[in-house]
This record gives C-alpha cells, structure tokens and sequence, in this order.
C-alpha cells in the first residue's frame, strides 16, 4: 500500500497545476462578486453565480481533492450522495412552493 | 512503533480503506450540509420581522471566502512537501493552513458578534435561526480541521510526520478541502443569491 500511495502521488497534480487552479479560482471569485454588483447582470444573476460556484465546486474537488487523478470508486462513493442531496434539495424546495410547476402541469 | 507499512495492507479493493472511508464519511456529509442549505433556501423570504439579508457584508465575506481557497492551497502544498520528504515546507504549509483557517474564524466571530449587535439573533426571525444554524456548523467544522492541522503540525516537530506517513495529511486535506467546497456553495447561495 505504500506504493499506492506512491502510485497516487505520482498521479496528482504538480505544484504548478496548484498554483495555476488558486488563480482560477481566485479570479472566478472576483468575477461572482462583480457581477453581483453590475445591475445589467441582475436578470441573469442565479444562472451566472451558479455556473460560476459550480465552476469553483469542480476545479477544488477535481485538483485540490485529486479526483480527477485519484480511483474512480472514490468518484462514485462521493458523487452519488451528493446527487441526492441536491436531488432532496430541489424536492424540498418544490414542496416549499420557493420553484413551482406551470400551471397546467 | 507501527511503520506505515505495517499500518497498511492488502484489501480487495487494492486502495486504503482509511481513505474509502473518509470519501463514506464526505458523502454523508454532503447530506448535512445539502439539508441545512435546502432548509435555508426553504425559509428564505419567510420571515421578515428584524434584521435579513440587507446586512450580509459582501465584502468582508469575499475577503474571508479568498483567504479559505487560499487555505486549500496551503493545504496541497502541504502535501506535496511531506510526500516528497521535505520536513520544512511540510511544517510551514500545515502551519499557514492552520494560520487562515483561524483567521477565516475571525471573519466569522466579528459577523455573528455584528449581526447579534443589529439584533439578529437565532431567535429574532427564520432567516436568523437558519443563518446561524448552517454557517455556525460550517464554522465548527473549520474549527475542527484548524485543531486537526495543529495537531499534525505537533506531530511534525515530533518527527512523526515522515512520507510514510502522508496517507494522514491527505485524510486531513480531504477533510479540509471539503469544508472549501462547503463554503464555496455557502457564499453563492447565503450572500449572493438573496
């Protein structure tokens, strides 16, 4: 097991791929909160800060939790409980009458 | 004393199961934290007595939010280095981890001190009592991750903080990228989107 962490740690991301995704990361926070200061972005506000997060969500959990290197069973133990979390989420937020269906529907 | 080789071996699945447990562990924690979101979101609007969204302070909160991605970064430096052996950098890197963990709770301390000063308390209104609740649980885990990266750091001046054992900086990594990952959701959903 000591070679696979060895085998691990040759899969994960360099130094310079690290400092590359704490520059992405830090500009896409700079852009969230630029946006949410320019009035022309309010309709579209949701939809932008959400790919955005979205964005931020992915780059942390692909390079800085390395499974985008790491085993695919590490992948699936953390992506299906995270689709039901936001699967319960929007249900609950369906229930709440915060989205609602067309009417009709 | 117990090597890491001793501490490891073979499972069927051929990974370590101290790491597939900690992703278990994650996985149940993203229901925590997704249930806590959903009951923030659920109630938002809901309840407009006394102090609501209008005093959230975007920028102090940018400048907390900045200062945690930078302490993921911290983090993965800190792994690089106490896998490649390098007892220095290793220690600086845990212990400037730990340095913005503290100063994200600071961030955190004045906001609950100032809000409770406006008159928002967890009693005042719904938006009160789920702010709290879900930023105050997301505060206890960084102050958890902060005692664990001491307690490493500890570790490390003892010279018990070798390669061989790195599995134990990643499980904390883990651990600490994910109370990241948490805020990044937090700060979209809670500060911007009101």
């Amino acid at each position: 097991m000591n070679e696979q962490h060895a085998h691990d740690e040759q899969s994960h991301p360099g130094v310079g791929t690290y400092l590359i995704v704490a520059a992405v990361l830090t500009i896409i926070t700079l852009v969230e909160v630029g946006v949410f200061y320019v009035p022309a972005f309010e309709p579209v506000l949701a939809p932008i800060l959400l790919v955005l997060s979205a964005g931020k969500f992915l780059l942390v959990v692909a390079f800085y939790m390395h499974l985008k290197t790491d085993h695919r069973l590490f992948s699936v133990i953390f992506t299906v409980p995270l689709l039901i979390a936001i699967a319960v989420a929007v249900a609950l937020l369906f229930l709440f009458g915060v989205f609602a269906l067309p009417s009709g529907a | 004393m117990t090597t890491h080789a001793d501490a490891m071996h073979h499972t069927s699945t051929g990974l370590d199961n101290r790491k597939i447990g900690f992703w278990v562990f994650i996985g149940s924690e993203c229901l925590l934290f997704g249930s806590l979101i959903s009951t923030y979101l659920v109630y938002q609007g809901k309840s407009v007595v006394g102090p609501t969204t209008q005093i959230l302070n975007i920028p102090l909160t940018s400048v907390s939010t900045f200062v945690l991605l930078m302490s993921s970064l911290a983090m993965v430096l800190a792994l690089a280095a106490v896998t490649r052996g390098d007892k220095v950098w290793g220690r600086v890197w845990i212990a400037a981890t730990a340095v913005l963990g503290m100063i994200f709770l600071g961030f955190q301390a004045y906001e609950f001190n100032h809000f409770v000063h406006l008159g928002l308390t967890l009693r005042t209104n719904l938006f009160g009592s789920t702010f709290f609740v879900l930023t105050g649980t997301h505060g206890a885990h960084v102050l958890v991750g902060v005692i664990w990266l001491w307690t490493l750091f500890v570790r490390s001046l003892q010279g018990k903080l070798g390669p061989d054992k790195a599995m134990n900086v990643e499980l904390c990594g883990l651990y600490w990228h994910f109370v990241d990952v948490v805020w990044i959701v937090i700060f979209t959903v809670v500060y911007l989107l009101r």
